[in-house]
C-alpha cells in the first residue's frame, strides 16, 4: 500500500514537471536569445542598430532599419490582401453558404492551412513572380510577397473569424430581421460588429504569422537590404536577414543577426500581448 | 494554423449560423440546424441567381451579397489554382530517379530526405508527446482551479504558439548546436521541433481531457482506484482520439517545417548514421532544390510529395478528432 502512495506522489511530481516544461521553454528561449543578441546590439549601439539604414557587414555597418521597414511593409501588404478577402469569405461561410458548398469550402480552407510555407514559397517563385513581372514590372517585390503572404494568412483569418461570427448569439440577427433588415444588412451591420473582437483577434494572428514567415518570403521578396521606395521594389525582412546570412556569419556579424532575431522576437511578444488583451476583453 | 490552438473556436457552439431566413416567424426551437430549414415547402428553393434578382431593388444588400460571394469564389479559386498547379506540374516530373536509394546531384533523390523526415518526426514526438500529454494531465486532473501555475502555463503555451519558426531555429542553434555542442544533428533538430509543437500537443490533449465527463472519474474513484490509476486506466484511454488528433496535427507541422531545421539539423542529404549526424528533411530538401534554381522540375515533384503527405496527415487528424466527438454523441 505504501509503495502505491509513493508512486502517486512521484507521478504527480512528474506531471507537475511536465506542466512546467513550457514555462521553462519560454524562459530558455528568452534567455538564449537575449544573452546572445543584446551584447552585440550594445556593441553596435542600440540606436545605430535600430535606425541605421545601411547593412554592410563587410564594412562594419549594421543598421537593420531596412529590414524592420521591410517586415512592416510586407506585413501591412499581407493584411491589406488577406484580411478583406478572409473576413468576407468567413462571412460567406458563416451566413450565406449553401450547405453543399460549405462541404467544399471548409476542407479547402483546411487544405490551405496545411500547406507548408516552403510550398507556398515555391508557388510564389514559379507562378506569382513571373506573372507580376509581366503585369507590373516588379517580379520579386513587396507586392508579390504581400500577395503570397496574404494568401498564407487566409486560413487563419477565415477560421478564426468564422468561429467568432458563429459565436454571436442568434437573437442579434433575429432582432435585426424583426426590425425589417434584409439578411445581408442584418449580417453586416449587427452580426459582424458583434463579432468585432474575434475578427480583431484573427487579424492579430494573421499579423503574427506574416511577420514571422520566413521561407516563403525569402523566395519572392527579392531580399535587397535597402529601404524600399515603392511596392514594386524588393525588400528584405528581418526573418530573411537571419536565414540568408546565418550560414556564414561570424563574430559581430553573427551577433547582429541574432540581434535582428531579438528585435523580431520583441515584435512577436508585443503582438502576443495584444492578442491576449483582445482575448481577455472577449471573455469579459 | 489551427484556430483551436488559440482557444478561439468555441467548441460548444455548433454550426448554428445565420443562414438566410425567409420566414423568421416560422422558426422553431426544434430546428437547431438554423433558420434556413424553416422555409415553407410550397416556396420553391431559389437559385443563387434568383436570390440576386430578388434583391434588385435593394442595391446595398445586392452589393454586399455579390461582395461576399465573390470573396468566397476568389478563395476557392486560389486554393484550386495553387493545389492544381503544383499537382499537375509536379506529377509529370515524378520519376523513379527521385526515389533512388542515395542522393546524387544527378538524380536529386528525395528518398533519403523522406526517410529523414520520418526519423525526425518520430524523434521529436518521443520528446514532445509525453511532455505535452503529462502537462495536460497535470492541468486538468491535478491542478486546483484558478491556480497561478495553470495561468502561467497557459500563458507560456500561448507565447510558444506565437513564436515564428525561425526564432525556434535560432534558439535551437544557440542552445543545442552551440551551447550543448551537439553540432548540426538529428537530435538538435528534433529537440527544437519538440519545443515548437509542445503547445499544440498540450492544448489539444488538454481539450480532450476536459471533454471526458466527470462521471468517468467518479466511477473510477468509487471502484477504489487511486488518482494515478484513474488517469492511466480511465481518463487517458477515453481521450486517445483527441490526443491523437493533436499529435497528428503536430506531425503535419513537423513535416512541413523548414526554417527551424536549417540551422539545427543542417542540410546533409544522406541517411543519418546516428542521432548526432546532420540530416535534411523533405521540406529542407525542397528548399535547397528550389533555391538552386537548377532543379525547378524536381522541386515541383518534391512539392507534390510534400503536399500530399501533409494533406493526408491533416485529414487523418480531422478523422481522429471526429471520432472523439462521434463517440461522445453516440
Amino acid at each position: 500500500m505504501k509503495t502505491g502512495i509513493t508512486t502517486e506522489k512521484i507521478m504527480q511530481a512528474v506531471f507537475l514537471l511536465a506542466a512546467c516544461a513550457s514555462i521553462l521553454c519560454v524562459a530558455l528561449i528568452c534567455l538564449f536569445l537575449f544573452a546572445n543578441g543584446l551584447p552585440p546590439i550594445g556593441e553596435i549601439g542600440p540606436l545605430r542598430f535600430l535606425t541605421g539604414t545601411r547593412w554592410r557587414p563587410g564594412s562594419g555597418l549594421y543598421g537593420i532599419a531596412p529590414m524592420i521597414l521591410g517586415s512592416l511593409y510586407v506585413t501591412a501588404g499581407a493584411v491589406a490582401v488577406g484580411v478583406p478577402l478572409g473576413v468576407l469569405t468567413a462571412v460567406y461561410m458563416a451566413a450565406f453558404c449553401p450547405k453543399g458548398l460549405y462541404k467544399i469550402l471548409n476542407p479547402a480552407v483546411f487544405l490551405l492551412a496545411g500547406i507548408p510555407s516552403i510550398v507556398y514559397g515555391f508557388f510564389g517563385l514559379v507562378v506569382l513572380v513571373p506573372a507580376f513581372r509581366a503585369l507590373f514590372g516588379g517580379g520579386k517585390s513587396i507586392l508579390t510577397a504581400s500577395v503570397l503572404l496574404g494568401i498564407m494568412i487566409l486560413p487563419t483569418i477565415i477560421s478564426v473569424s468564422e468561429a467568432a461570427l458563429r459565436a454571436v448569439p442568434k437573437n442579434y440577427y433575429e432582432g435585426a430581421l424583426a426590425l425589417g433588415a434584409t439578411h445581408e444588412r442584418a449580417v453586416f451591420f449587427t452580426v459582424l460588429p458583434a463579432a468585432r473582437s474575434g475578427v480583431t483577434a484573427a487579424v492579430i494572428l494573421g499579423v503574427g504569422r506574416s511577420i514571422g514567415e520566413t521561407m516563403a518570403v525569402i523566395m519572392v521578396a527579392g531580399n535587397q537590404a535597402v529601404i524600399p521606395r515603392s511596392l514594386l521594389q524588393g525588400a528584405r525582412t528581418m526573418t530573411a536577414n537571419v536565414v540568408l546570412e546565418m550560414g556564414y556569419a561570424a563574430d559581430l556579424h553573427r551577433g547582429a543577426l541574432i540581434g535582428t532575431a531579438v528585435v523580431l522576437f520583441v515584435f512577436i511578444l508585443l503582438i502576443n500581448l495584444l492578442f491576449s488583451m483582445v482575448k481577455a476583453r472577449r471573455i469579459q | 494554423m489551427n484556430p483551436n490552438e488559440f482557444g478561439l473556436a468555441e467548441s460548444g457552439l455548433k454550426k448554428s449560423g445565420f443562414q438566410r431566413a425567409r420566414g423568421p416567424l416560422a422558426e422553431s426551437e426544434a430546428e437547431p440546424q438554423g433558420i434556413k430549414k424553416a422555409e415553407p415547402r410550397s416556396i420553391k428553393k431559389e437559385s443563387e441567381l434568383g436570390k440576386l434578382w430578388g434583391l434588385r431593388k435593394r442595391p446595398q444588400a445586392l452589393a454586399l451579397r455579390i461582395l461576399v460571394t465573390l470573396s468566397a469564389g476568389v478563395t476557392i479559386g486560389i486554393v484550386l489554382f495553387l493545389v492544381g498547379y503544383i499537382l499537375v506540374k509536379g506529377v509529370l516530373h515524378l520519376s523513379p530517379d527521385l526515389f533512388a536509394w542515395t542522393y546524387t546531384s544527378v538524380n536529386v533523390s528525395l528518398l533519403p530526405a523522406l526517410i529523414n523526415t520520418v526519423l525526425m518526426t518520430l524523434l521529436s514526438l518521443v520528446f514532445s508527446v509525453p511532455l505535452g500529454v503529462f502537462a495536460a494531465v497535470y492541468l486538468v486532473e491535478y491542478a486546483r482551479r484558478g491556480s497561478r501555475l495553470v495561468a502561467a502555463v497557459r500563458l507560456a503555451a500561448e507565447t510558444l504558439a506565437g513564436i515564428p519558426s525561425i526564432v525556434y531555429g535560432l534558439f535551437g542553434m544557440l542552445l543545442f548546436v552551440v551551447h550543448l555542442k551537439w553540432g548540426y544533428s538529428l537530435l538538435a533538430g528534433a529537440c527544437t521541433l519538440a519545443v515548437m509543437v509542445l503547445p499544440l500537443v498540450m492544448r489539444t490533449a488538454e481539450e480532450s481531457l476536459l471533454a471526458i465527463p466527470d462521471s468517468y472519474r467518479e466511477g473510477s474513484f468509487a471502484l477504489g482506484a487511486g488518482r494515478l490509476r484513474t488517469v492511466f486506466a480511465v481518463v487517458l484511454p477515453s481521450a486517445v482520439p483527441g490526443i491523437l488528433a493533436g499529435v497528428i496535427l503536430a506531425v503535419g507541422r513537423i513535416v512541413g517545417e523548414t526554417a527551424a531545421l536549417i540551422f539545427t539539423a543542417g542540410t546533409v542529404a544522406r541517411l543519418p548514421e546516428s542521432v548526432c549526424s546532420s540530416t535534411r528533411t523533405l521540406a529542407v530538401h525542397m528548399y535547397s532544390l528550389a533555391s538552386e534554381a537548377l532543379y525547378l522540375n524536381q522541386s515541383c515533384a518534391t512539392a507534390v510529395v510534400l503536399l500530399v503527405l501533409v494533406s493526408c496527415i491533416n485529414t487523418l487528424s480531422i478523422r481522429a478528432a471526429r471520432k472523439l466527438t462521434g463517440d461522445r454523441d453516440g
